[in-house]
């Protein structure tokens, strides 16, 4: 197990490596400049800009920026924000509570809900059931998540008044955040009513988030069971005369785990990605909206540094999917 | 929900006011985050309605309202013959903001005054890199680093201000954002903590609000300064809650998560209208969104051509599709609601048939040329595509062709300045300080490079410029500008196409909200009816 640990790890550095270059040369290719942004309509004077350009280091070779930059990261400082003039690790770590918090609940509704679909699905495979649930999950990984967040805002906040419309808590609540994570500082503010505020603000914008992942896990599970329920150890043990409940769950479920746990893990890259337009539409202030806000104003720090923690958690996600992989099927371990 | 937020105002007051009974809240959906509380490094209107209108006050005031300006710390000023050198008395016992951060031990003074000006000025201020890279855009893009000789401490309460030459707009420019006066005593007190970077996030000002609380990207707090020279607020809590679309905003107002929002989208007007629970405040903005053609290249290097592209622009039906009605067909290069606009001045007739004949007649054949559209909108020009789109039809009933181009937004303004730009270029502008020179600047010879996109450099509009700026006699300015204004529509360096409406939608329960000419949100004076 060991092993298979530092051989995951070793791949982990060529990755970073790759990712870094990736996210430094990324935001330098797009159009526009981060000294002329940070000046907005008024402009700055040619002297003025040039100065700048010497202070940011912008005039030095991009070779020597990049290894500025990696050497700034080694050494724990992930710079300053050019447009906040905040540190951009500051920021972070204000925003990604927000993030996790939202796409936790968004991983479980989805998992929760799209397991048991995909195994219905495929124990009832070409029923009214399986059809109909196919064609939802269908219809939701097409969903344009912009559109959709908009659509039950208008519906649920607007024509129901049921959920609250954006942001984290209601204003009435204030209380300084103790982990960051609104769930649980709304328990430890002591208020009344401030957990189920928090709680009804999750709503709308973990469904949303929810939808995509939704849909590609109840796919993937559907996949997964039908093949495995395919199998000769399978129609062994119905043969065996177990019942059904057991042989799905115990025997098909089991092995046909271990691609839908890989999907649950790639589905945090896809949750990141989501949460970028998700939390733009609920107003929700989590790392997506500050990476969008960043690349609109080409604040290339907070972007190149931003892009590289992100992936780096991703990373570390992907590495403990691949331990619990590991796990539940002993083989992967042996090679 | 409203009994909700009564219920939950009655419980902050409880808890944050320490025992006001019915603390009056109002909630603002803002559009964005601010950079920062500090109001002078940055130039986004969201950041001045964050920090220097809520926060701070300036030594002049913009009227509510309107783009005269009163009294603000200064309670008066005089000004020497030769126009160099203003004197300002200061207000006494204005006080700065005591909150659990920082305790002032002394009134505003003339240090405080120095000291806000020479931080965004002279780089030998330990102030002036505080945060890292600011280049203070607004303080050098008003000219101040070369208009200002020096700022003098005569007394405690009176500060004087030495030019280098004369400047009309300097007492409105006075009243702008960047101008605003911070406390000397609690920058002292940060640099020798160490904390210079708190100075933006927990600031300390003279204006009517004082900073809470900020959750970045979320909400913003702030509650009535007790002791406002100006007198404390009718209401207790101003909070904003940081909304950026459009859409939402709306219906968090509608839904009454929010008493007024910002920036709302067209096409949502009509329904924040119709809502039996909200009124709509409209005012016509003090904009102008034009198209400049390159006037150093042929064929637009000559007065008919230009003229007769102008002709064939159905300026209406732009208002009507892409302003969709909010908005209204500009014939000068200033807004009406500026003094000075010339009202005897006639827009260019909209007549394709003459527009042809007319390029014909300039020897113009097969004309092949470019639209340039901004990438992004902006309350001068909501959809610059659209508007290209529009302007290309047109001209291809007069045989013209075009082509519609666009790059990324920074990027769009530093090629629209190269002197040997292909084709016509599409922009605006919004007052910084109602004055007309504010407008009329950016078609100056010294402009060129900068905010002169039309490179036009026209002698007899440039003496015009000069003159305006050398005399302080408002009915002699007013006519002179009224002439620029004439030059400028039988030269016709660019197309000027609209002069948009700003709405503001809230809650009928709020009253006193004062739309402002030049885009700024105050609520200083709004109050809230439960």
């Amino acid at each position: 197990m060991l092993r298979f640990l530092l051989q995951k790890l070793a791949l982990i550095v060529p990755t970073v490596i790759g990712i870094s270059l990736a996210a430094f040369a990324f935001v330098r290719l797009l159009p526009g400049d981060p000294i002329l942004a940070m000046a907005g309509e008024r402009g700055v004077s040619p002297e003025r800009y040039a100065e700048l350009v010497v202070r940011f280091g912008y005039d030095k070779p991009y070779i020597v920026q990049y290894f500025n930059y990696i050497g700034d990261v080694l050494s724990g400082d992930f710079g300053i924000s050019i447009a906040t003039k905040r540190p951009v690790l500051g920021e972070f770590q204000a925003l990604f509570p927000a993030t996790l918090e939202l796409a936790t609940v968004a991983l479980i509704i989805a998992v929760l809900i799209g397991i048991p679909a995909g195994i219905f699905a495929a124990v009832k495979r070409g029923s009214w059931f399986d059809q109909a649930t196919m064609g939802v999950a269908l219809t939701g990984y097409s969903m344009p998540i912009f559109w959709w967040g908009l659509l039950l805002i208008i519906f649920f906040s607007g024509y129901l008044g049921w959920t609250p419309v954006s942001g984290r808590i209601g204003l009435q609540y204030f209380f300084k955040p103790v982990t960051g994570f609104m769930l649980i500082d709304s328990l430890l503010s002591g208020k009344p009513g401030a957990f189920t505020s928090a709680l009804s603000h999750l709503i709308l914008p973990s469904i949303v988030l929810a939808t995509i992942p939704l849909a590609v896990i109840a796919r993937q599970t559907r996949s997964a069971m039908l093949e495995v329920l395919g199998e000769d150890y399978v129609r062994t043990a119905r043969a065996k005369g177990l019942a059904p409940r057991r042989v799905i769950g115990l025997h098909a479920f089991r092995n046909a785990l271990i691609p839908v746990v890989t999907t649950i893990g790639l589905q945090v890259g896809t949750l990141m990605a989501g949460a970028i337009l998700t939390e733009t539409i609920f107003s929700w202030p989590g790392i997506g909206k500050w990476m969008i806000d960043a690349i609109g104003k080409r604040d290339y720090v907070v972007v190149q540094s931003g892009l590289l923690i992100i992936a780096l958690i991703v990373m570390a996600v992907n590495l403990i999917v691949d331990v619990l992989y590991a796990v539940i099927n002993p083989r992967i371990r042996v090679q | 929900m409203n009994k909700k937020l009564t219920f939950a105002a009655a419980l902050l007051a409880a808890t944050v006011m320490g025992g006001v009974a019915n603390a009056k809240q109002l909630v603002y959906c803002s559009e964005a985050s601010p950079a920062g509380f500090d109001p002078s490094p940055w130039s986004g209107g969201n950041d001045f309605d964050a920090s220097s209108r809520t926060i701070y006050s300036r030594l002049v005031e913009f009227e509510h309202g309107k783009t005269t300006i009163s009294p603000g710390l200064a309670e008066s000023w005089t000004v020497s013959d030769d126009g160099l050198e203003y004197t300002f008395k200061l207000k006494s016992g204005v006080k700065f903001q005591t909150t659990d951060y920082f305790t002032p031990t002394r009134d505003l003074t003339a240090d405080d005054v120095i000291f806000s000006f020479e931080r965004q000025w002279k780089k030998e201020n330990p102030w002036f890199e505080y945060l890292p890279g600011t280049g203070w855009e607004y303080f050098a893009g008003m000219g101040f680093p070369d208009l200002l000789k020096e700022v003098v401490k005569v007394d405690d309460l009176t500060v004087k201000f030495v030019l280098n030459k004369p400047e009309v707009a300097f007492l409105p420019d006075l009243g702008m954002d960047f101008a605003s006066i911070v406390s000397k005593e609690y920058a002292d007190q940060l640099e020798k903590a160490g904390t210079k970077e708190q100075f933006t996030q927990k600031p300390i000002g003279t204006g009517p609000f004082q900073f809470v609380d900020y959750q970045v990207d979320a909400v913003i707090r702030y509650q009535a300064w007790d002791g406002y020279f100006g007198g404390r607020q009718k209401i207790d809590d101003l909070i904003f809650a940081i909304t950026p679309d459009p859409a939402v905003r709306a219906q968090k107002l509608k839904a009454g998560e929010c008493d007024i929002m910002s920036y709302p989208a067209p096409a949502d007007i009509a329904g924040l209208q119709a809502d039996a629970n909200l009124k709509v405040d409209e005012q016509e903005g003090l904009n102008i969104g034009y198209m400049a053609y390159n006037t150093t290249q042929a064929p637009f290097d000559k007065v008919e051509v230009r003229k007769a592209l102008n002709m064939a622009v159905n300026k209406q039906a732009i208002i009507d599709a892409v302003y969709q009605g909010a908005g209204q067909v500009a014939v000068n290069p200033i807004p009406p609601t500026m003094w000075s606009y010339n009202t005897s001045i006639k827009d260019d007739e909209y007549n394709p048939d003459a527009a042809k004949k007319m390029l014909e007649e300039a020897g113009v054949k097969d004309l092949s040329m470019k639209i340039w559209a901004m990438p992004v909108s902006r309350p001068y020009n909501p959809n610059a595509q659209r508007v290209a789109e529009l302007i290309q039809a047109d001209y291809a009933k007069i045989g013209v062709k075009a082509e519609i181009v666009s790059y990324e937004w920074t990027e769009y303004r530093e090629r629209g300045k190269a002197k040997d730009r292909d084709g016509a270029f599409q922009l605006g502008w919004t007052g910084d300080n109602g004055d007309p020179d504010n407008f009329l600047f950016l078609l100056g010879c010294d402009a060129i490079g900068q905010s002169n996109y039309a490179i036009w450099c026209n002698q007899e509009f440039q003496d015009l410029l000069l003159k305006g700026k050398a005399t302080t006699d408002v009915a002699e300015r007013t006519k002179i500008y009224e002439e620029a204004q004439v030059v400028f529509k039988r030269e016709a360096p660019w197309l000027t196409i609209a002069h948009s409406k700003v709405f503001m939608p809230m809650n009928k329960k709020v009253s006193g909200f004062v739309m402002d000419p030049l885009g700024i949100h105050r609520f200083d004076g709004v109050d809230v009816t439960e």
